[in-house]
Formats: C-alpha cells, structure tokens, sequence
C-alpha cells in the first residue's frame, strides 16, 4: 500500500483514501473550436506513460476531496513527492533532492 | 392510507443497540447538519453569521458551546468545505443567510446520520476499519477527518477523550453500524 502526503490535509494518509486521476500537467488547449481532430486526439487520449519518473494527478476523494500532483517513480512505484494543483511542476534539481531526502530517511 | 400530515420521521438506525467490553455503540438523535462551501476571503465572515467560527487548520473543529451535540460545530472537511452539525430545531441556514458572502450551503440533515462510540475501547471499534492513525498525538480531542470505515466513507469526530461521533450517509447506516457491533464483539 502506498502511503501518501495529501498537500491539502497537510500529512500522510494511507492509499485506500486516495483515487488515481491520470497524467499531470495536461494543459487544455485554449481554442478547441479551431483544433485539428488529430490535435484534439493528442490532447485527450495521448499520454506519456513513461518508465521512470513521472508526474500524475491524485485525489484524496475519501478525504478533504481535492485534486493534487504528485512526482512518482513508475519503476519502483515509490512517490517522491506531492503537491498542490495550480503550483509548478518541480524542476529536475527538486526532484533530485527530494529523492536524497527519501534516502536519508531510509538509511 | 397513512395520513402524511401526521407522518412522523424515524431515524434509520432507530432502536438499534450495540456495544462490547468497555464500548457502547448508540445512533444519535437527530440533528440540523450543513455541508458548507466557502472561499478563503469569506470564511471569518461566515464564521461570525454561523457564531462559531470556521476552522482552518486541518483535522480540527469548533464549537459554540462545550457539550458536542448540544451546541452548534464546525468541522474542517476540506481547504473550503465544513460540516456544521447542530441540534434538531437549530436553523444553520438561516443563520448563513445573514452573511453577505457567496457561498454553497446544503442542507444534509438527513441524508447523514451518526453513531455515538463511548468507552474506552471506542477507539479500538474505529480501528477495526479506518485506516487513518487515531492515536492521541495524531487525532486528539476536538479532532475530525473524513475517512473511511470498512467499505464506507464515515467523518469521525472525536468528542471526548473516549467519546466518539462518527457520521455516516443514511442509505449505508445500517453496514457501518452493523460493521462497528461485530468489531465490537472481538474487544
Ligand atoms: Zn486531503
């Protein structure tokens, strides 16, 4: 079971609370009248689905109900970090250090 | 035909009774209950309009008066959403409506319904099922979450130091209590 850091309730819940919502940081084009078929297929159906790591919407539905992001390794299933919607997706260096945090807590 | 002018209204748990060493499990009476939706700009307005102010901190509650149920609460849901729970003939919206601010106010008197856990292993009833940390550093008194109980998404309160309300929808009330008295059976 996963155990995961709502960014709303501000602490770790466990998984069950929790509903997986798809890919992060799909930005919903702002002129859907003019898009092409092909475009409008990119932006519904197309995602990344990287080995590695990835960023993926969360929602604590079975707690204070927000969306949230959240940086995962697809690999080892490990969450990196979470945060809220609306903020900027981390830069590879946040990233990094929050994975050496992880770390040092295991070690 | 019944006449529905002197229709009555029965709780859905009405007459149940359940308990185990050191726990009872009883429904509660009936209440006035709000789910409240309000924007961050507004909510110590509102807190003024409803007289108990609406809590901001995570996993915490306020209440007008010190007895739970017997006074009106405020209970952190969500960033901008709070269940106000109050006695039977108190009027939450009425009072909301002397606020000026835009705000989502729907009455679920009764579409929820509660469960009152009393004792000392009252917490262990809960821990049958939910998955959240109830210990006293985590969840102490006047502490409250939505979470899950079993199968079912309950709110719990706690409103004592071995006292617990636990909310749950009307149309499952009879599996969470049905769930709580087994638990109760293997304390
Ligand atoms: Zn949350």
């Amino acid at each position: 079971m996963l155990y995961i850091r709502c960014p709303y309730c501000e602490e770790y819940r466990p998984e069950i609370e929790f509903r997986h919502a798809g890919e992060a940081h799909i930005v919903r084009p702002t002129n859907m009248a003019e898009i092409s078929a092909d475009e409008m297929e990119e932006f519904l159906f197309i995602r990344e689905n990287k080995r590695g790591i990835i960023f993926e919407r969360w929602r604590h539905i079975h707690g204070c109900g927000r969306f949230f992001n959240c940086v995962r390794d697809a690999v080892t299933d490990q969450i990196i970090m979470t945060y809220k919607s609306g903020e900027p997706k981390p830069s590879d260096a946040e990233i990094e250090k929050a994975i050496l945090a992880l770390k040092e807590e295991q070690a | 035909m019944a006449n529905p002018t002197q229709a009555t209204r029965k709780l859905p748990l009405d007459g149940r009774l359940a308990g185990g060493a050191g726990v009872s499990i009883t429904p509660a009476a009936s209440m006035s209950r709000v789910s409240l939706r309000v924007k961050d700009k507004d909510v110590k307005a509102v807190g003024k309009a409803l007289c108990v102010a609406l809590p901001i901190k995570p996993k915490t509650s306020n209440m007008s008066g010190d007895q739970a149920g017997a006074s009106r609460s405020a209970l952190w849901i969500g960033p901008d959403e709070w269940l106000i729970l109050d006695g039977e003939t108190a009027d939450i919206s009425a009072a909301l409506a002397k606020s000026k601010a835009v705000m989502s106010v729907v009455d679920i008197s009764h579409r929820n319904t509660a469960i009152l856990l009393e004792g000392k292993n009252a917490v262990d009833v809960l821990r049958a099922g939910c998955p959240q940390n109830l210990n006293d550093d985590v969840f102490p008194v006047g502490a409250c979450s939505r979470t899950i109980l079993g199968k079912a998404e309950v709110v719990i309160w706690r409103t004592g130091a071995v006292s617990y309300h636990v909310e749950c929808w009307r149309s499952f009330s009879g599996y969470v209590f049905k769930f709580m008295s087994q638990a109760a059976k293997g304390l």
